[in-house]
């Protein structure tokens, strides 16, 4: 005996009954997907932001190291023969006179040492959404490494490849060095603090008794992870500054590629 | 919903497969580069500057003393 399976419910014998089960069972997958899509977007704003800014993170690399290789280029045709010549001219209070950069372009390359020989983050200039997409980004108008003033730079916490993600671990006394074109600028952590969103004082001088205080840095970053509550600010002093072809112990320069 | 996508897939098992996995794989590329992108800005979570609560967007406040810029 053979009987063909109707895969197929006929429409007229639906009850009451089987629509109230097909709405329940239609609602039920609803809301699991809805679920799905909401992890799926949690997994974009781990991951998926972090691949967008790895490559936006190689193309400065490339970008910068050439610019720092253009800068050494004078020195060595230029009279003098091993002198190292400055790349930049000063201004008159000896800050270093860096060309202009436009907004989201690499400015500097930030290097801690307590979290890795190689964790180094291209900076680039500006912290607007876009900017900050690319990398840590430098507040326009604060200084350059080097300069005298405060050097303000912002980053992600746990997104777009979370490049301040462990900020928190930061000590006082850990340096933290910054590549230029004209060498390596070394500050170190004085302090860290939270603050509320609203802080805006933090990017400016944190030793406003003090001033001018010299030479030093803020980060800034979301508090906690996962979450934008607060802020996480590391503060830093100047140390010293060291010769392009010097690069200070403990770190891995980062290449053009 | 799932069973009534299933039903109008054309062909055999292996086809509404296929079919069933294109149509997914749509759904996520749809997702990740289109809504998402556009959803994100709009959230609050992914803030990391210290901003004046007063506007309405997030507009960044440029240091009140630019030291020697």
């Amino acid at each position: 005996m053979t009987e063909v399976v109707e895969t197929v419910p006929p429409r007229a014998g639906r009850t009451a009954a089987d629509v109230v089960r097909i709405l329940v069972s239609g609602l039920g997958q609803l809301l699991i997907t809805a679920g799905v899509i909401l992890l799926l977007f949690v997994g974009y704003e781990l991951w998926f932001t972090g691949i967008y800014t790895h490559q936006q993170q190689q193309a400065a690399a490339r970008d910068i190291t050439k610019e720092f290789a253009a800068a050494q280029a004078p020195a060595t045709a230029g009279p003098g023969g091993g002198t190292q010549a400055e790349p930049y001219k000063k201004a008159p209070n000896g800050d270093v006179i860096y060309p202009k950069v436009t907004a989201g372009s690499a400015e500097t390359v930030l290097y801690v040492p307590r979290l890795g020989k190689n964790y180094h983050y291209v900076v680039v200039e500006g912290v607007g959404r876009d900017d900050l997409k690319k990398g840590p980004g430098h507040y326009p108008g604060t200084a350059l490494p080097g300069q005298l003033g405060n050097v303000v730079v912002s980053g992600h916490r746990t997104t777009y490849l979370a490049p301040f993600n462990r900020f928190d671990e930061l000590r006082a006394g850990d340096p933290v060095i910054f590549e230029m074109a004209d060498g390596w600028y070394t500050y170190r952590v004085v302090s860290t603090e939270i603050v509320q969103p609203t802080a805006t004082w933090v990017i400016d001088n944190p030793y406003p008794d003090k001033r001018p205080v010299g030479r030093s840095f803020t980060f800034t970053t979301c508090n906690p992870k996962y979450s934008a509550r607060q802020r996480l600010v590391v503060y830093g002093s100047f140390v010293s500054h060291t010769a392009f072809d010097k690069p200070p112990a403990g770190i891995n320069p980062v290449k053009g590629g | 919903m799932y069973v009534w996508i299933w039903r109008k897939l054309p062909g055999n098992v292996a086809a509404k497969l296929g079919g069933s996995l294109a149509l997914l794989a749509g759904a996520v590329a749809l997702l990740l580069f289109l809504v998402f992108p556009y959803v994100e800005p709009r959230l609050p979570f992914n803030n990391v500057n210290v901003d004046q609560p007063v506007p309405a967007s997030s507009t960044i406040i440029a240091p009140t003393a630019t030291p020697h810029a």
